[in-house]
């Protein structure tokens, strides 16, 4: 009989509600969810094919301001992420693995922009960058543009998406342990070697789940580029913007390309979440794992103890 | 461990040269450009540019909206955590994914739906609208979509916690004559009450910041459905960047607040319940 | 007020965890449910608070049949292992936790703590909260909070299993001292024979999820019912023998054994506690183990003294009584004879032997 079967088990009885009360509040949750998110999903699709495939596609691409939003997008998420995961393994290699002075101060730096609205985010990136910034007369001496372009563009979103990456290794990183990477050390491996074959074998899957929130932000992300970018058709509107441009002009055709739009970003939504909860579980697997050869390393040692009591 | 490891593993100076100076140009020559911009300002124009009465008005309704709507948020995350929790049910696990839909979710994606569920002959807006509840262009309409927004902060701060109450504590109320409502409010809710706390000044904190959806939802009438943000953004397209910066600085101020309470209470709890 | 139990069976899955139980608690007893763990202890005393629910059987307080109500119902004090204190409330609040939901007025709380919390002098630290109280203050707590509610029977889980020895040996005499006091009918489970012996009146040892015997403290562990009971009160040297013909062979001894006179051999153990075990220079009248002394520890209250037969290859340990050491005075090496006091013998088969004693 395994003992947590047991437990489980038993503990059952006091903290059971009244199946009235349960099947009530079990109702009232998926009501909950019901109207607040899954009707909405339904509504997107709903409207997005409401005039028939036919007139999603030519919404979708016969537009050539969509076309281009949609590669916009397709160029500004990945770099924001490639860079956000080499700031991220950075920062959780120096975070957990170790201690010095200021580490609390920088972990709270790298939350931050969680804490900043998306709207100041892209004010204070105009406020280096624009025209009348503190670096405006300089690049447009140089003949730079970063505000209205896309480096604009890569700049907002990667500051947004900062902290994704980063949070997700800590944890995972401080739960592993440096043990293996010790010991990779201990047997002549260089810093490269170490990371490639030791660490990144152990956290790829937690990385992996950084990197689909990331993406998923990177590509929704509105209010930072909607600053930043200036909205011109063709050239910075980004699909999320690109759904606000059609939905603001009211014409019956704009709304469709709007919704037909907004049914891409949905979908992209609905694979990061089935991404997010396989991933899920093979972190787990990785803590687990980790959890496992730590206790297996420990058994010697109990084994001797007991040895020498009896 | 930490110290000998410190020792042992290589790469230190170049993974900490590498996280402070991408901190350092994205996050803080940014903020501190704000404050340079801010301190440009004399007094007398920063006290006009953030107390105007549409500022005002805009503060008071994303305040007001925020609040609310991360209200709206501790009483249906708790139920929909609890609910996921405690209970078994056919479709336990899709509806547990389901609840980070609006992490996921583009908020121009959230914001356009919901400004067509609502109007009179939308899918919703058909029932509601005849009853006199108008959540179109309107401040509800507002609302609705932040709890939208923050509905997955509470309900994943309160889950762990949930989990991990212990169930002899239960078990020793019952023993001691309670009822269960009694249990839940005198046993239950006190041990969940920092996680609660925490998931609404999340929930909050995301409802000030908020753009992307409520721009869809909100008429941007000023003193009635303006928010803060899109005051930020209205003086920003007539080129006023000092007046948008003095507003900004106050949202920073209130998000910054709500960050350290947040964290001298997560402190507090951690002492207090240890 | 009484407490019974009657055939009372419970499973979780295929698990049977109690399994046709009869226990009697008098009333005003104190009562010690003790055994190994896993042996179903734990579950009959959650089966008797209400805590959960047994899939046959019945549980009555006195007269009353209480089999279907609810733990909340049946008005007991109940002591968790862990405490299980309220970590959000002081000392002062968890006490009055169970007369708050009974809706005492706030004046009749504060006046019925304080008098608890001064009669187990924790008065100076009610305002504290459990974090940073001792663990024997805890468990004082726990109980007081327990007997706040005037419980009709009070059931105590593990109540000494998380403090250490020192403070485990004072609250088991305040616990002795408080029941001798409020004479409420008290249950409680430990593993500890020693302390279900120093603290209970009547003690019911379990196994397996059944009872193997109940009886006063002297009964159990003077009159071992089987084998089990013999084994797990510890301490005792165990030795296969034989019986054949009114004998009991075990090594180079030979003992009568009246109760076997049939010719054919029967396999038997038998267990000799080892103060019940004596050594000698010269060969004993009944026969008597010849056997080397290995090792001698006289630190304590009693002399240990561990012999080896080399004939039989069986090692004994002997405890001596000080004096006795003192006259004797072995040495490893010397060769000493071992006679027993007395046995019990337990044939396997029926695991009901009775007992033999010479």
């Amino acid at each position: 009989m395994p003992d947590s079967q047991l437990i489980a088990a038993r503990h059952v009885s006091t903290r059971v509600d009244h199946p009235a009360v349960r099947w009530m509040l079990i109702v009232l949750a998926v009501l909950v969810v019901g109207v607040l998110i899954i009707v909405p999903v339904i509504n997107v699709f709903a409207q997005a094919f409401s005039a028939g495939w036919t007139t999603y596609w030519t919404s979708l691409l016969a537009d050539a301001d969509t076309r281009h939003s949609i590669l916009l997008t397709l160029i500004v998420a990945p770099i924001s992420v490639a860079a956000n995961v080499v700031f991220g393994v950075a920062a959780a290699w120096a975070i957990a693995r170790f201690r010095f002075p200021g580490r609390t101060l920088l972990t709270t730096l790298i939350d931050l922009p969680f804490a900043i609205s998306p709207v100041v985010a892209g004010l204070l990136i105009v406020l280096i960058f624009g025209l009348q910034g503190y670096l405006g007369p300089w690049l447009r001496e140089h003949d730079i543009k970063v505000i209205f372009a896309l480096p604009g563009l890569i700049l907002a979103t990667t500051f947004v998406t900062l902290p994704f990456v980063a949070r997700e290794l800590i944890p995972v990183m401080e739960a592993i342990g440096p043990e293996e990477e010790v010991a990779a050390v201990s047997l002549g491996a260089n810093a490269w070697q170490t990371f490639w074959h030791v660490t990144l074998p152990n956290i790829k899957w937690g990385l992996l789940y950084g990197v689909v929130l990331c993406n998923a932000r990177a590509m929704g992300e509105f209010g930072a580029v909607y600053v930043v970018s200036g909205r011109i058709d063709g050239l910075t509107c980004t699909m999320p913007l690109r759904v606000e441009k059609l939905f603001q002009q009211l014409r019956h055709d704009d709304m469709a390309g709007s919704f037909a739009l907004a049914s891409i970003l949905t979908l992209l939504a609905l694979v990061t979440l089935a991404a997010k909860v396989s991933l899920e579980r093979k972190t787990r697997g990785e803590l687990a794992e980790a959890a496992a050869t730590k206790i297996v390393g420990a058994e010697p040692l109990v084994a001797e103890t007991v040895g020498t009591s009896a | 461990m930490a110290t000998t490891s410190r020792r042992v593993l290589p790469g230190f100076t170049a993974s900490l040269s590498v996280t402070i100076l991408y901190l350092t140009v994205l996050v803080l020559i940014p903020l501190a450009a704000c404050v340079m911009k801010t301190l440009s300002l004399s007094p007398a124009e920063f006290w006009a540019a953030v107390w105007t009465r549409q500022a005002r008005a805009a503060y008071e309704f994303s305040i007001g909206a925020s609040i609310v709507s991360a209200l709206v948020n501790c009483v249906l995350g708790l139920l929909i955590a609890w609910v996921l929790v405690r209970y078994e049910f056919p479709g336990k696990r899709i509806l547990d994914s389901l609840v980070d839909i609006p992490f996921a979710l583009p908020t121009a994606v959230a914001g356009l739906v919901y400004s067509s569920l609502y109007v009179e002959r939308g899918w919703l807006g058909q029932f509601l609208v005849p009853m006199g509840i108008e959540a179109a262009y309107t401040r509800l309409g507002v609302v609705v979509v932040l709890v939208f927004i923050g509905l997955p902060f509470v309900v994943r701060a309160l889950q762990p916690v949930l989990e991990s109450l212990e169930v002899e504590a239960e078990e020793a109320a019952a023993m001691l004559g309670a009822s269960r409502w009694q249990t839940f409010r005198w046993v239950i809710v006190p041990l969940i009450l920092p996680a609660l706390v925490t998931g609404f000044s999340l929930s909050l904190a995301r409802a000030l910041g908020e753009y992307g959806s409520v721009v869809f939802v909100s008429a941007n009438r000023p003193f009635v459905d303006q928010i803060a943000p899109m005051l930020i953004v209205a003086k920003l397209e007539e080129f006023q960047y000092g007046e948008a910066t003095a507003i900004a600085v106050v949202l920073l101020i209130m998000s910054f607040a709500l960050l350290i309470a947040v964290n001298v209470l997560e402190r507090w709890s951690k002492r207090h319940y240890a | 007020m009484s407490i019974k139990v009657d055939n009372v069976t419970k499973r979780f899955g295929d698990f049977v965890a109690l399994d046709n139980v009869c226990v009697e608690a008098g009333g005003g007893a104190l009562l010690a449910l003790l055994g190994p763990s896993g042996s179903g202890k734990t579950t009959l005393l959650r089966v008797i608070a209400g805590l959960e629910a047994a899939d046959a059987g019945t549980i009555y307080y006195k007269d009353e049949n209480v089999t279907s109500q609810t733990a909340r119902e049946r008005n007991v004090g109940f002591v968790f292992q862990h405490y299980a204190l309220f970590r959000h409330m002081t000392v002062f609040e968890n006490v009055a936790f169970g007369l708050r939901v009974r809706g005492w007025s706030r004046e009749r709380i504060r006046a019925r703590v304080s008098e608890l919390l001064k009669l187990v002098r924790l008065d100076s630290i009610e305002h504290r909260y459990p974090s940073q109280l001792s663990g024997g203050q805890r468990q004082r707590v726990a109980l007081v909070r327990a007997l706040a509610i005037e419980p009709k029977v009070l059931l105590l889980d593990e109540p000494f299993g998380a403090l250490d020895a020192k403070v485990r040996q004072e609250l088991r005499q305040w616990l002795r001292r408080l029941h001798d006091e409020l004479h409420v009918t008290s249950i409680f489970v430990t593993h500890d024979q020693e302390e279900a012996f120093e603290v209970a009146d009547q003690v019911v040892v379990m196994h397996d999820g059944r009872i193997e015997q109940d009886g006063t403290p002297h009964d159990v562990f003077e009159h071992p019912a089987n084998a089990f009971v013999m084994d797990f009160l510890g301490n005792v040297n165990v030795f296969h023998g034989r019986l054949q013909n009114g004998h009991a062979h075990v090594g180079g001894l030979e003992l009568e054994y009246p109760d076997y006179p049939h010719s054919e051999a029967l396999q038997a153990k038998v267990y000799v506690r080892p103060h019940e075990l004596d050594l000698d220079y010269a060969r004993g009248a009944n026969g008597s183990l010849k056997a080397r002394v290995e090792r001698v520890n006289p630190a304590g209250s009693v002399a240990k003294v561990f012999v080896l037969s080399e004939e039989f290859g069986i090692g004994v340990h002997v405890e001596l009584s000080l004096e006795r050491y003192a006259e004797l005075n072995p040495r490893p090496g010397d060769t000493v004879y071992v006679s027993p006091r007395r046995v019990r013998v337990f044939v396997p088969a029926a695991e009901e032997g009775p007992e033999y004693v010479i």
